[in-house]
């Protein structure tokens, strides 16, 4: 008995073992984590600080404050850019989901003379440089009318060179069987895209939607270029309106950052799972 | 219900030409197989009597109609395919009901075709399930049911059971004839495997190359092929073809000038069975013996040939020693050495 009392238990769970590597891993990405975290946490501090106290690189704030919120949603125009900048984004979007769908689907499924060659011409879009499109951009606005309009913000980013070549590729892992049983079946060709092959690239058409919607709601420089309208303006475009020439209210831009990060963050939340199966379905760097 | 004829069918992919030519009649009810090896143009010649295919010249008629330009929708035929394609996001019964989605039915009558389908294909239980939540046998079903919804004229099957296990596909063999026999429907289905084409034919239509070599009851070309490729691609195990001369009823293996190429089946070449008067008699080694139960498959070598008898369920012979094989008369098939075309027996 005293033997058995004695005898140290030799089933227990293991260590698990730790490699260097690993642990230079978790390193590397602690750092990277919070070099991309800590602007943030800035903009939120900043934001809960008096104009007297930006300069204050404390991140947690002495007197923490929630004037600036009330300030900025009370004054000015915030709502009103809140919701343009949500018009912009969400139309866009759809329009990249409609319009990329369609185009990539015509091109993956359908065997048609010059396929390559139109296939080609729309990714070498891909090479040309926003900065470089905006003068024709604007050129074609000012000659269409649309400058200072919704439709100017939005018409050069309806349809996607990107989007476009991302539908193609996941078109292409569509069966053809699928959509032949659908062509026997009596569907047409609209009604095969809509109802068929649509539903089997969801995680595609997810990963188009949120990157579309993330890269509009954040849009500064087209919006800048072609509002000359107050009203009209993106939240971005909006924020810097809070930076006059004698002075920069650092506290506002942040709170105004802080309130249009939130859709983002919302988005990010809901979608998460989403948007890292796009980023590696796309070969994306987020 | 309808006839389905080929008239001098040709398919090319700019000027390579992979369908020579072909002409067959598939009378209204027929249960057609085409078979043959991969590339052979039987799937394509599927997909052309489908309309997923355009046809290059030379007429396809369905039910006396000439379809060559006519919309897959509108020829009034539905078919199977190899990968089932039932829609994932979808549940069995809404794919079953996808058949019937341009349909101008009634929405109870659409109801009830679905629901006698399933009824028919034992899905009653599955209805509601997604195609995730089924085995592959019950896949093929859903998409079996989706054809037959329609009431077609005639069901065209491509290789619908070649993604399924071997025990599967035994038993959806039994069901798509047993089907066939309740329906009456033209059926033309396309396999590269033999035994399925043996088993559910009205008619096998052996195709190599493009070209139609035979088109008969299954037994017809069992017995009687009209080619070596035919005889050999006909039948399990392969039949034993090797060159030989021909001397009277005595058909002997002969390497040096050869007068004919002879076939055995190996059903026809018996071991340790002296005959009287045999048409073919072989001495070899045995390589390898495969004991099957009710009888032993004996491969041998004999002047470097491989051949393959049968023996007996219990024949205990090893690998290396001789064997003795003969073919009865009347069971060997003779060929032209050159055009390899069946020109008699032995």
């Amino acid at each position: 008995m005293a033997a058995a009392d004695t005898t140290t238990p030799t089933t227990g769970l293991p260590m698990p073992r730790i490699r260097p590597a690993r642990i230079l891993l978790w390193t590397v990405l602690f750092i990277g984590g919070m070099l991309m975290i800590t602007p943030i946490l800035f903009m939120f501090s900043t934001s809960l600080k008096t104009a007297g106290q930006i300069y204050d690189l404390r991140l947690i704030p002495a007197e923490p404050t929630f004037a600036n919120y009330i300030k900025v949603l009370s004054e000015g125009e915030f709502f009103r850019w809140f919701l343009n900048s949500s018009l912009v984004a969400i139309c866009v979007t759809l329009s990249n989901c409609f319009f990329d769908s369609l185009v990539g689907y015509t091109l993956a499924k359908f065997r048609f003379r010059g396929r390559q060659f139109v296939f080609i011409a729309i990714l070498s879009t891909l090479m040309i440089p926003t900065e470089m499109l905006v003068i024709p951009w604007y050129l074609m606005a000012a000659d269409f009318g649309w400058l200072d309009t919704y439709w100017g913000i939005m018409f050069p980013g309806m349809m996607t060179a990107f989007g476009t070549f991302l539908m193609k590729q996941f078109f292409e892992t569509v069966p053809d069987d699928f959509i032949e049983a659908a062509r026997i079946d009596g569907l047409n060709e609209f009604t095969i895209w809509w109802r068929i092959a649509m539903p089997l690239v969801t995680p595609a058409l997810s990963a188009l939607a949120i990157f579309t919607f993330l890269g509009n709601w954040t849009a500064f420089f087209w919006p800048l270029i072609s509002i000359t309208s107050s009203e009209l303006y993106t939240l971005p475009v909006g924020l810097t309106s809070f930076a006059v020439e004698q002075s920069i209210q650092w506290e506002m831009i942040m709170t105004g950052a802080a309130l249009a990060t939130i859709p983002t963050l919302i988005v990010f939340l809901l979608l998460q799972r989403y948007i890292v199966r796009g980023v590696m379905l796309a070969g994306l760097k987020g | 219900m309808a006839t389905i004829q080929l008239n001098k069918l040709t398919k090319a992919y700019g000027k390579a030409e992979v369908i020579h030519g072909i002409d067959l009649d598939i009378p209204d009810g027929e249960f057609v197989v085409f078979v043959g090896p991969s590339g052979c143009g039987k799937s394509t010649t599927l997909r052309m009597i489908a309309g997923l295919e355009e046809v290059s010249g030379g007429d396809i008629t369905i039910g006396g109609r000439r379809v060559n330009e006519v919309d897959p929708k509108q020829r009034d035929i539905a078919m199977v395919f190899q990968n089932y394609a039932i829609y994932p996001h979808m549940s069995v019964r809404q794919n079953i009901a996808f058949g019937l989605y341009t349909s101008k039915l009634p929405k109870e009558e659409k109801a009830s075709r679905v629901e006698a389908a399933a009824e028919t294909l034992g899905l009653t239980a599955l209805l509601e399930r997604r195609p995730s939540a089924l085995s592959g046998g019950q896949r093929q079903r859903v998409a079996i049911g989706r054809a037959m919804v329609r009431n077609p004229a005639a069901f065209l099957f491509d290789e619908p059971l070649s993604n399924l296990d071997a025990q599967l596909r035994a038993q959806m063999r039994i069901e798509i004839k047993a089907l066939h026999q309740r329906l009456g429907t033209t059926i033309a289905y396309v396999t590269h495997d033999q035994v399925e084409a043996m088993t559910m034919a009205d008619r096998i239509v052996v195709m190599r190359d493009g070209h139609i070599l035979q088109a008969a009851p299954p037994m017809e070309i069992y017995d009687n092929p009209v080619d070596i490729f035919t005889a050999r691609f006909i039948g399990t195990p392969s039949m034993n073809v090797f060159p030989a001369q021909q001397s009277g009823g005595v058909v002997t293996l002969a390497e040096a000038a050869p007068t004919v190429m002879a076939g055995v089946r190996p059903q026809d070449l018996k071991v340790a069975e002296p005959g009287i008067a045999p048409a073919v008699a072989l001495e070899g080694l045995v390589t390898v013996t495969e004991p099957l139960g009710h009888e032993t498959l004996v491969h041998f070598t004999a002047q470097g040939h491989d051949f393959i008898a049968t023996a007996p369920g219990h024949f205990g012979a090893l690998p290396g020693q001789t064997v003795r094989a003969e073919a009865a008369a009347g069971t060997v098939h003779l060929f032209d050495p050159k055009t390899e075309k069946a020109v008699g027996r032995a």
